[in-house]
């Protein structure tokens, strides 16, 4: 699918000052299916297109397509910000869905850790979802999310929510905290002593800043995590979605295409090269 | 506790145990507990069992600001083991915490009577301050840096 489809805002949350999620209902056939991890071109009219994580969906539409999608928008441009102004009943264009994904089957059978770093969690959402919903198909399973301020934290409500679950342990923390705020402070890699797994049977899914990526991944080697055991979510400017234009290379990688979600034994050696 | 802290653990307190005149005790402190204080002398040193510990630092004007906190595992407190041997931060107990207790100055006087003793410590306490340190840096990236928090959406137009 390379025709932006129509889709029409439903409902509009601020998430921080300047994050919103908006939930997006196609204006017909749906787009197809979309997985954890994968990503939409969302064409804000009269503006441009910017790639956006898909942070969830709601009940598949009519003849298996994919219905609404939810969409986390930061805004740190022109486009970003006209999406995250986006209001009920306004409408954007939505390609997709676009990239690699989450490898979650690649996970079965082990311990997993979920390591968000600020917005980095919203590619992640749809995964721990899954991971809630997945009982018996994974050993423990830890979700680990750092952020600037408390006021930084994406979907608290949905964090308290799987805090709930058995299934699932969750620990936050903050490089500033303010008033009021008992959690943890500190870098989120410091979280990894206070969650249980067993290094050389765990997987990682990792989003979030490069140097917050790079910092997790060796640790994790470190502690013995298998590197092919270990998935990023990478980002570079994307335009065309679909692996022809080359805005998003990193080296041999066209990240539209062959990631964004890359393995950290492929992508240790692409992320310590200046130049790329 | 896993990976680092128990490390840190187990390289620290080999080779003490048994050889302290005043054996490591386990001391509690309810939530809320000042530890210590920034600028007291630093005479006793601690591993969290559990619980947690913020450090704070003492600014103008205000209550001190926490720039980290400790979990089961980790060492509370180095300044013990570099001169002047005053603590440059304040510690209080989150929630209700149990730690292990050494007596800093026994330990540093032992690290001098024995050298490979001594080099045992010194490589855990500097293990300790090289892991702060490094994550000190990615907090100031995260804090000063460009505003890039990861997640497609954030770079580009």
């Amino acid at each position: 699918m390379t025709v932006p489809v129509p889709h029409r805002v439903v409902r509009s949350t601020a998430e921080t000052s300047d994050t919103t999620t908006v939930l997006l209902e196609p204006e017909g056939p749906g787009l197809a299916p979309f997985r954890p991890g994968q990503f939409a071109m969302m064409y804000a009219f009269g503006r441009g297109e910017a790639p956006i994580s898909v942070s969830g969906w709601e009940p598949p539409g009519a003849g298996g397509s994919c219905g609404r999608l939810v969409h986390t928008v930061r805004a740190v441009g022109a486009v970003s910000a006209a999406l995250r102004g986006l209001r009920p009943g306004d409408r954007v264009g939505v390609r997709g869905p676009y990239g690699t994904g989450w490898d979650l089957a690649a996970a079965e059978g082990c311990d997993v850790l979920v390591v968000a770093g600020g917005l980095g969690l919203a590619p992640l959402r749809p995964l721990v979802a899954e991971l809630v919903d997945g009982p018996g198909r994974f050993g423990s399973c830890s979700v680990l999310v750092g952020a600037r301020t408390p006021a930084d934290l994406l979907y608290r409500g949905t964090l308290r929510t799987w805090a709930a679950s058995p299934r699932v342990a969750v620990a936050t923390t903050v490089d500033r905290p303010g008033p009021g705020w008992t959690g943890d402070v500190g870098v989120v890699t410091a979280l990894l002593d206070r969650v249980a797994f067993h290094p050389p049977g765990t997987a990682a899914f990792v989003c979030g800043p490069e140097v917050m990526m790079r910092a997790t991944a060796r640790e994790l080697v470190h502690r013995g995590v298998p590197a092919q055991r270990i998935q990023l979510s990478l980002e570079r400017t994307m335009h065309c979605g679909t692996g022809h234009c080359g805005h998003c290379q990193l080296g041999p990688v066209l990240l539209c295409r062959d990631g964004p979600v890359v393995g950290w034994d492929r992508a240790e050696r692409l992320l310590t090269v200046r130049e790329l | 506790m896993t990976g680092t802290a128990a490390r840190t653990l187990g390289l620290l307190t080999d080779g003490l145990d048994g050889r302290l005149s005043v054996p490591p005790h386990e001391v509690a402190f309810p939530a809320g507990a000042r530890i210590f204080d920034e600028g007291r002398p630093a005479d006793r040193f601690w591993i969290l069992l559990t619980g947690r510990v913020a450090l704070d630092i003492e600014v103008p004007g205000g209550p001190p600001p926490v720039v980290e906190t400790l979990g089961p595992g980790d060492l509370l407190g180095w300044s013990w083991f570099f001169p002047p041997h005053v603590w440059h931060l304040g510690a209080v107990s989150v929630d209700a915490t149990r730690v292990l207790e050494y007596d800093a100055v026994a330990v540093r006087s032992l690290c001098e009577q024995d050298p490979a003793l001594g080099y045992r410590v010194a490589r855990a306490v500097g293990a300790v301050v090289g892991e702060r340190l490094k994550a000190t840096r990615i907090r100031l990236l995260d804090l000063y840096g460009p505003r890039v928090a990861g997640g497609l959406g954030t770079v580009g137009p």
